[in-house]
């Protein structure tokens, strides 16, 4: 846990999008809010409409077990508990489709659990 | 048959890929590797060889990806086993069995795979764990069966190391394995021919597939001070050769079903099996060590021939 505190802190530190779900920040009125499920072994929604410039907040939860969380293009990940929501804010500054995936080892199907982020002009 | 006969016999009779890497010293950075005949310089004395198989995957279920998923593992034994000269030793490089969430199953897979795995000629056999092996429940029932998670062992010159990021399900060494790892480094000279073994790549290779290990970076830089250091992994079920710096990184094929290259697909789904090429895509490999030159000579070889 305390290892898990460190990293989460050092990610936070680096980029600045990743928020601790016991601290939670509410999307802005600025922002669009997205709420994304996570359970073995899908996010759903699996696919995710942006435009670029737009501020975003992922608000994410699990419904079994922890999963993770990885949007690599946009730098942001964090991990999904059950019981808590986790918030993901960042605003997206290109355009295209992008892969995100569970990086939480979390079973045998856990290399399909991806979905994609689309960011439109 | 002489090393250097056999190897001339693998190509020869075309039977597989021939790639050959190095530890290659700080002053050759960048030549990464080659298609290259090695002489045979006669001594023979500080040259061996060993196998890497990997990503077996025992348990898993899906005929249209591999029906004979029962037998595949089966098949390369043997293929392993009528190699004329047995190799010094072999090693898995981990998810040796699909996992579940089943405790007793998971076992049961382990039972099983060590099983197969004894019949091998080769009586020394490494293993290591994989992600499907040992994430679900940190390595416990993995280490009933086949140890410890992280290990060294030296042979004829050359200092193995095994890291393990896969029993923590996040991917990450962490700190005290870390520090073990810089303990270990610490007895030897800068020169030494190390090889890392680990299961996920040990460089951000492609975090959209979660084919990386969170803490990896730290772990370059551990072994970055030593001029002799390569990496052999698996869990990205092809065969894909990376640098960081001086340090050569081979994956190796996977003994159940191929996945695509490195972000080609939409998803991480396995490549269907293909009726007209059975076992296409499977595979497993043979590592020549030239210990003096810290030289490694990579030939992936099928599961069957023809």
């Amino acid at each position: 846990m305390k290892r898990t505190i460190i990293l989460l802190m050092a990610l936070t530190a680096a980029l600045g999008t990743v928020t601790l779900p016991a601290a939670p920040r509410a999307g802005s009125a600025t922002e669009k809010v997205i709420r994304i499920t996570a359970k073995k072994f899908e996010f759903a929604p699996g696919e995710v409409t942006v435009r670029k410039g737009e501020p975003v907040v992922l608000e994410l939860t699990s419904e079994d077990r922890t999963h993770g969380f990885n949007l690599p293009d946009f730098g942001v990940r964090t991990e999904v508990k059950p019981g808590a929501v986790s918030r993901v804010h960042f605003t997206p500054d290109k355009a295209g489709k992008f892969n995100f995936a569970c990086d939480v080892f979390c079973g045998s199907g856990h290399e399909d659990m991806s979905g994609t982020l689309v960011v439109t002009e | 048959m002489s090393e250097f006969d056999r190897r001339d016999f693998l190509k020869l009779a075309g039977i597989g890929g021939v790639v050959f890497a190095s530890g290659l010293r700080a002053g050759v950075l960048g030549e990464g590797w080659h298609n290259q005949t090695i002489r045979n310089d006669g001594t023979g004395a500080d040259e061996f060889y060993f196998v890497q198989l990997s990503d077996t995957h025992w348990g898993f279920d899906g005929p249209k990806v591999n029906p004979d998923s029962r037998g595949t593992l089966k098949k390369a034994i043997a293929a392993v086993n009528s190699l004329e000269e047995q190799p010094d030793f072999v090693v898995f490089t981990g998810d040796l069995t699909h996992a579940t969430d089943d405790p007793k199953a998971r076992r049961e897979r382990m039972a099983e795979f060590r099983e197969i795995a004894g019949q091998l000629k080769v009586k020394t056999v490494r293993f290591m764990a994989g992600e499907h092996d040992a994430s679900l429940d940190r390595g416990e029932a993995y280490q009933e069966f086949f140890g410890d998670l992280h290990y060294t062992f030296d042979h004829k010159g050359v200092h193995f190391i095994v890291l393990d990021n896969v029993s923590d399900p996040e991917a990450v060494i962490d700190e005290a394995q870390l520090k073990w790892l810089q303990a270990d480094l610490k007895q030897l000279k800068r020169d030494t021919p190390i090889v890392a073994l680990t299961h996920r790549p040990l460089f951000d290779l492609y975090p959209q597939w979660d084919w990386a290990t969170r803490d990896a970076a730290a772990v370059i830089n551990a072994l970055t001070p030593y001029q002799n250091v390569t990496v052999f992994y698996g869990h990205i079920h092809q065969e894909h050769h990376h640098m960081t710096g001086h340090i050569a990184h081979h994956a190796a094929k996977s003994l159940m079903f191929p996945l695509p290259a490195p972000g080609s697909a939409p998803k991480r789904m396995p490549v269907p099996w293909d009726p007209s090429a059975p076992y296409k895509g499977l595979g497993f490999r043979e590592v020549e060590a030239e210990v003096k030159k810290a030289k490694y000579e990579i030939t992936e070889l099928p599961i069957t021939k023809g």
